[in-house]
């Protein structure tokens, strides 16, 4: 009973063992990355970034067809011009930095869709914006895995500088002259996860497993380190659960994976320390 | 004065062509104590700002004779409710010696530790900086400035909404950074406070209107004349041809 519902279908289907391996990889890129972007206030930009990858992408597959190369390298180039271009706009003039993306993504947007519209070529948009998890093939798992390993790598050598970087931007900048490079390789690092993660989720869907597990963790944790040791695990039981749930009711995977995120969020919401209802059990305050 | 630690070589700083201070020259010895004091508007946060480098100057030069600079902003980009502990920020001062990479040993520990102790706040350690006061997070922005042990330190009203038991205590690691032979550059309002504890003044109401010891500076004349200057920028201003 508990094999057939948990463990069968991921055994008997190679379909569902890749998507699951494709899935616990994103998770382990994405989250940590979410938390970073929420710490810098950024949880909306991996929405503005995952619409500049997408005519990139659609770009890509323009040119070489429906194969991960070309897409997935249209979909890096857009995302990174886009992503350096506003760090540099916001740098070096008034506009701000949400102002310089929003710019940014606008036109790579209505740029995009031009193009595809102009080739009257018939591209599944659909599968662009909320991915296919569960026909993921040999090359498209290896980037999802490459760009994880990278990205934990990554982190991991520049996590103070990134720290930093978020907690006193003017401090980071005067103490080192990597200051703002600790900025730029983080947006690469959110443009390498996002453009992994849509052929699995789709652009719009990938930064639902890179953003609700770091809100998750922040209603459990007052702590980065902590943030990150529970966002990893959220987005892991998010996809695996998913995966189930979407195998055993025969609903889309990509957004029962992102529904069982929000779910866990909104449970979080209610029960975690720092969540909601805790201020309605009252315990008496401390003496000082 | 063979090596001074900056000198302004006929130094404007401004914004949209519009000077904020203008053709100030002069050199900041080795070891000095400075105060900057002068009207809102005066220009004093701008000259502190284009000596840490911040602010290109629109004309004239500054020439740096230290190697380090520690520069605490008026309003800095800390973002105070950000999950972290006091050590931890006092830890990021050891950045600008150590690196963005690497640990810190035991006795990096410890003299962080010890900083900690220095400013009053024995007890925070773990505390999150979320839940300081205006005053405690003061406290421990001067630990993290002692941490980077920087030889010349800028400090921008650095009291402000302070109490004066803080200010006394924060006065005290100042005094002690003079005493370690660092140079100290301090913009302030408290003319009282500058009296006691500062040998050295720079009056600057955009225009420099005196610099040397303080007594001779905070005369009743200049501060008259201080506050006669107008804050706006005249947006007909000529070009100004003033020689070097």
């Amino acid at each position: 009973m508990v094999y057939d519902l948990l463990i069968a279908p991921f055994v008997e289907f190679p379909f569902m063992k890749r998507a699951l391996v494709g899935g616990i990889a994103i998770s382990l890129g994405a989250a940590p990355i979410g938390v970073f972007l929420m710490l810098r206030r950024m949880s909306l930009i991996g929405d503005a970034m995952a619409h500049a990858i997408l005519p990139g992408a659609a770009i890509g597959f323009l040119i070489g067809g429906l194969t991960i190369g070309t897409m997935t390298l249209g979909g890096l180039i857009a995302g990174l011009g886009v992503a350096l271009a506003s760090g540099v706009v916001a740098r070096s003039t008034l506009v701000k930095e949400d102002m310089a993306l929003a710019a940014f993504y606008l036109i790579s947007l209505a740029l995009g869709v031009t193009l595809i519209s102009a080739s009257r070529n018939n591209i599944d948009v659909l599968a662009l914006l909320f991915g296919s998890i569960l026909a993921l093939d040999d090359a498209t798992l290896l980037l999802i895995v490459s760009a994880a390993s990278l990205t934990l790598a990554a982190l991991a050598l520049g996590y103070r500088g990134i720290l930093m970087e978020c907690l006193d931007p003017g401090f980071a900048a005067g103490v080192s002259r990597f200051g703002s490079i600790f900025h730029l390789g983080f947006l690469v690092l959110v443009v390498l996860n996002l453009v992994a993660g849509f052929h699995a989720l789709g652009t719009l869907l990938v930064v639902g497993i890179m953003m609700l597990p770091a809100g998750t963790a922040r209603l459990w944790s007052d702590d980065v380190a902590g943030m990150i040791g529970i966002a990893i695990p959220v987005a892991l039981v998010s996809n695996l659960a998913g995966l189930m749930v979407s195998y055993h009711l025969g609903l889309a995977s990509g957004p029962a994976i992102i529904l069982v995120a929000g779910g866990l969020y909104a449970l979080s919401l209610a029960l975690a320390p720092h969540g909601l209802l805790r201020p309605l059990l009252p315990k008496r305050h401390l003496e000082a | 004065m063979a090596d001074p630690a900056l000198v302004f070589d006929n130094l404007t700083l401004g914004y949209d062509r519009h000077p904020a201070v203008h053709h100030l020259a002069g050199t900041i010895r080795h070891g000095a104590l400075l105060a900057i004091v002068g009207p809102n508007g005066g220009g004093k946060s701008t000259l502190l700002k284009a000596i840490a480098g911040r602010l290109s100057p629109l004309g004239g030069s500054i020439v740096h004779g230290t190697r380090t600079l520690a520069y605490m902003p008026q309003i800095g980009d800390l973002s105070r409710d950000f999950p972290v502990s006091v050590l931890d920020l006092a830890l990021t001062g050891l950045c600008s010696r150590e690196g963005m990479f690497g640990g810190f040993s035991r006795k990096q520990r410890e003299d962080a530790l010890n900083a900690i102790a220095a400013v009053g706040l024995a007890g925070f350690e773990t505390r999150s900086i979320r839940t300081l006061s205006g005053g405690q997070l003061q406290r421990l922005l001067f630990a993290r400035m002692m941490l980077q042990d920087a030889e010349l330190i800028l400090l921008d009203e650095p009291f402000t909404a302070i109490d004066t038991r803080t200010i006394e205590d924060l006065m005290v690691i100042v005094h002690r950074w003079h005493e370690e032979g660092r140079t100290v550059v301090a913009v302030l309002h408290d003319l009282d406070l500058v009296r006691q504890h500062f040998p050295e003044t720079l009056m600057l109401a955009r225009d420099p209107l005196g610099w040397g010891p303080t007594a001779e500076i905070l005369t009743p004349q200049r501060l008259a004349d201080a506050r006669r200057m107008a804050e706006a920028f005249d947006r007909n201003a000529a070009e100004c041809h003033r020689a070097a």
